[in-house]
């Protein structure tokens, strides 16, 4: 049993901390924010400079080969600066299916570029009915030829906008819900066919939805083997989720040391409204909040590889419902002890909160993880 | 004990039903049941047709343009109004400063800006928060000092809704910052938006809407007779119009209307193959918020019994607060995880706008993030729910 930190990891994680502090201040964020893309490719050089975009590639593609661990601690640090960027898809989730689907060839001409940031490729799996069910894949790949031709609809895909290159799920085999059939395949956002819809979401992060008519793409598109790529997306998946956790987690320690600052300096009454039992009790309460995602935040991360799958699934629904309770108190309360300040667009307080709601939707909401656990629990 | 409306009580209901089914413009109505911000023109075009029909201020005496209802006639046509699609009335006249002018205002101020509240000629708005007064409202900074027939007026007030429109703001002012405690050196003055002096500066809130200002007074000249009451017994007006505030506080017929959107929603959202309705946890969510709202529905028709032959609500009228807006976060919040990742994309001004082309999912998804947004003001606003539970605590457990 040991809760620590190597000294690798301890390092990894004020680095990243200090550049986030030093180098997204809530202004430059707005500033970003200003521009019609959304967020900054000038970040992400010097975010790939750090080698964070290396962070989940292996070492023989040129990459660092960490583990959730490390990603946990990156994830602390952007969630505590709320960074704009497509890390989650494009530094975690997509090297994590590359690296577990069976395709040298794809991963030798992926993963190196993914890991100098050169490479923004994106997942593209969720779709209008998969409610948090990842074998709900109703995309469909008819083979024809030496060609694949894809038709279906990709929704709320997380910086799906941003992507150099898509990785799509279709299934080339029996029936949404089923987890045998289904194939990613190699997609370019500019080919015909492909109509790629970007708008923000309501915490100003950027998503799309993929509309595929009759998209024509090459035999050799296909990666990994022909409707064999559930266990890879949902090994990524798992990771995502797991790093997911972490960043909510970043936002509830941040949210809870601006209102412990907000209560300490607002005087009603003579006094600072810190001094109200009754707010004592509601930050005591925000505080045990967030150290019990901390704990599970740390279970999501040593869990996600777990080789034995009920073990790994039924500890991550625990952590992400654990996350999006937590997440739902502070982030609410927060608000609350700001008052009519918490409301406005001008603190940071306000898009912390809207970020953690957005967690909660992302991944399966606390009742989808509520029901998985159950089942997983038997 | 008898639930059942009387036969004359009915008859009103009808009439109230007739009325809406003939007069309520459908647009608005269109606006309200899919969820979008209601508008100042709309508010007031509602508002003149109410007046048409006499019945342009529910809560008011005869004596002063109002219907004269009784709390249970009240009760009817908030819960009818609602149920339809209609605005609520325009708090800041009728329930407001309307009450305040009744109450205090001698008869030439009551000639001079009753009426113009009942038939929707002017737009009230609330000069009270500032800054470093929100939930401790007494130690209120703005200066007027008397200069001949004049007060002149510095300071800044905050959290000030819908001010952008507003013809008028009631202001609470300080006239004697040396009185021996700061409840005592307070007056209520109405002054004109158009006065020399005033600035009006957006809030923008988290949903990106523009519902709250800052105003800024700047050697504002305001006459002596624009002051209701006596000079520096402002304080006492002051608690009068937020016991006023609180008249519907509950909201009960708005959460009726949106509970049943919440279910219109639930039925065409589907989750694992079936309706989400059917699905057993949401049912449970979505039963626990009807309950609560059946239960706040009878606190208040109890207090609106007992409170009869009052004309303000007492403390009680704290639990309808509270409750009321925990329904109303509850149910906004419930309609943002029905739809599921698709509450996600969002457009500033969705809500506003009234363009339900969503930017991707369902129509109805549209608006639904932000309402739940919006809709954390509610437990701040109107006296927080921490200083309702105070209000509760010591006006009646009496600690």
């Amino acid at each position: 049993m040991d809760f620590n930190f190597t000294e690798e990891q301890q390092l990894l994680a004020d680095t990243v901390r200090r550049f986030v502090r030093e180098h997204y201040s809530f202004e430059a964020r707005r500033e970003i924010l200003q521009t019609p893309e959304g967020w900054s490719r000038d970040l992400w050089q010097q975010l790939a400079g750090l080698g964070l975009t290396a962070l989940n590639v292996p070492e023989e593609h040129g990459g660092l080969g960490a583990g959730p661990i490390e990603t946990m601690l990156v994830m602390n640090a952007l969630g505590e600066g709320l960074v704009l960027a497509p890390y989650l898809s494009a530094a975690v989730i997509a090297p994590a299916l590359l690296s577990r689907i069976n395709d040298a060839k794809a991963a030798a001409e992926l993963l190196p570029a993914i890991a100098a940031g050169e490479r923004i490729v994106i997942v593209a799996h969720q779709e209008p009915k998969t409610r948090g069910e990842l074998n709900h894949v109703a995309t469909r790949a008819e083979k024809s030829g030496d060609s694949y031709v894809l038709d279906g609809h990709k929704s709320v895909v997380m910086h799906g906008g941003a992507a150099d290159e898509l990785l799509i799920s279709a299934r080339t085999g029996g029936k949404p819900g089923d987890r045998d059939g289904i194939s990613i395949f190699r997609v370019a956002p500019g080919a015909s066919g492909v109509k790629v819809k970007a708008y923000r979401t309501m915490d100003e992060q950027q998503a799309a939805d993929i509309e595929l008519t009759k998209v024509k793409v090459p035999a050799t598109a296909l990666v990994g083997a022909e409707g064999a790529a559930f266990a890879a997306i949902e090994a990524a998946h798992d990771l995502g989720l797991s790093a997911i956790c972490a960043e909510a987690v970043g936002i509830m320690k941040a949210l809870n040391a601006a209102t412990l600052e907000y209560t300490k300096n607002r005087k009603q009454f003579g006094q600072p409204i810190a001094k109200f039992q009754v707010l004592q009790h509601r930050m005591a309460d925000m505080f045990l909040n967030a150290e019990q995602a901390t704990s599970m935040s740390y279970l999501a991360a040593i869990k996600c590889v777990d080789p034995d799958a009920g073990e790994r699934r039924r500890s991550l629904s625990a952590a992400k419902v654990a996350i999006g309770q937590a997440g739902r108190f502070v982030g609410q309360q927060a608000i609350q002890l700001h008052g009519g300040m918490g409301m406005t667009d001008e603190l940071i307080v306000s898009h912390y909160f809207k970020r953690l709601t957005a967690i909660d939707l992302t991944f399966g909401d606390t009742d989808f993880h509520i029901q998985q656990f159950v089942e997983l629990s038997g | 004990m008898d639930l059942n409306f009387t036969s004359e009580e009915l008859a009103f209901r009808d009439e109230v039903r007739a009325f809406l089914r003939e007069q309520l413009p459908a647009d608005i109505a269109q606006r309200i049941k899919s969820g979008l911000s209601i508008r100042a023109e709309d508010y007031t075009r509602w508002q003149k047709l109410l007046f048409k029909r006499g019945w342009g201020a529910p809560t008011w005496p005869k004596q002063f343009g109002g219907t004269g209802w009784n709390p249970v006639q009240l009760h009817i046509f908030d819960e009818e109004s609602a149920a339809a699609g209609a605005p609520r009335t325009i708090p800041f006249g009728l329930k407001m400063v309307g009450p305040v002018i009744m109450a205090f205002g001698n008869q030439t101020q009551q000639q001079r800006w009753l009426p113009r509240i009942v038939n929707g000629e002017d737009w009230w708005c609330q000069g009270y928060s500032e800054p470093g007064a929100g939930s401790d409202l007494a130690s209120l900074k703005t200066r007027a000092e008397r200069q001949g027939d004049h007060y002149i007026v510095n300071g800044q007030k905050t959290w000030n809704t819908l001010g952008q429109y507003a013809d008028w703001i009631f202001c609470l002012v300080r006239t004697d910052p040396n009185a021996p405690k700061q409840q005592q050196g307070i007056s209520f003055l109405l002054i004109d938006m158009k006065s020399p002096g005033i600035t009006v500066r957006p809030i923008i809130t988290m949903e990106g809407a523009h519902e709250v200002n800052e105003v800024w007074l700047e050697n504002v000249k305001v006459p002596v007779e624009n002051r209701i009451g006596e000079e520096n017994k402002g304080w006492t007006y002051a608690k009068f119009l937020l016991g006023h505030e609180r008249t519907n506080i509950a909201g009960v017929g708005a959460s009726k209307r949106e509970l049943h959107r919440l279910k219109d929603i639930a039925r065409q959202e589907i989750k694992n193959g079936r309706p989400l309705i059917e699905d057993p946890l949401f049912a449970a969510r979505i039963a626990q918020v009807e309950i609560d709202l059946l239960a706040l529905e009878m606190t208040q028709l109890r207090v609106l019994s007992a409170e009869a032959q009052k004309r303000a609500p007492g403390p009680e009228a704290s639990i309808l607060k509270i409750k009321g807006t925990e329904v109303q976060q509850a149910l906004s919040e419930l309609m943002m995880y029905a739809v599921g990742p698709y509450a996600l994309p969002f457009e500033r001004g969705s809500r506003e706008e009234g363009d339900l082309r969503s930017i991707a999912g369902p129509a109805y998804a549209a608006p639904l993030a932000a309402t739940y947004c919006n809709y954390r003001k509610v437990s701040i606003y109107g006296g927080s729910n921490e200083i309702q539970r105070n209000i509760i605590s010591q006006m009646i457990l009496g600690l």
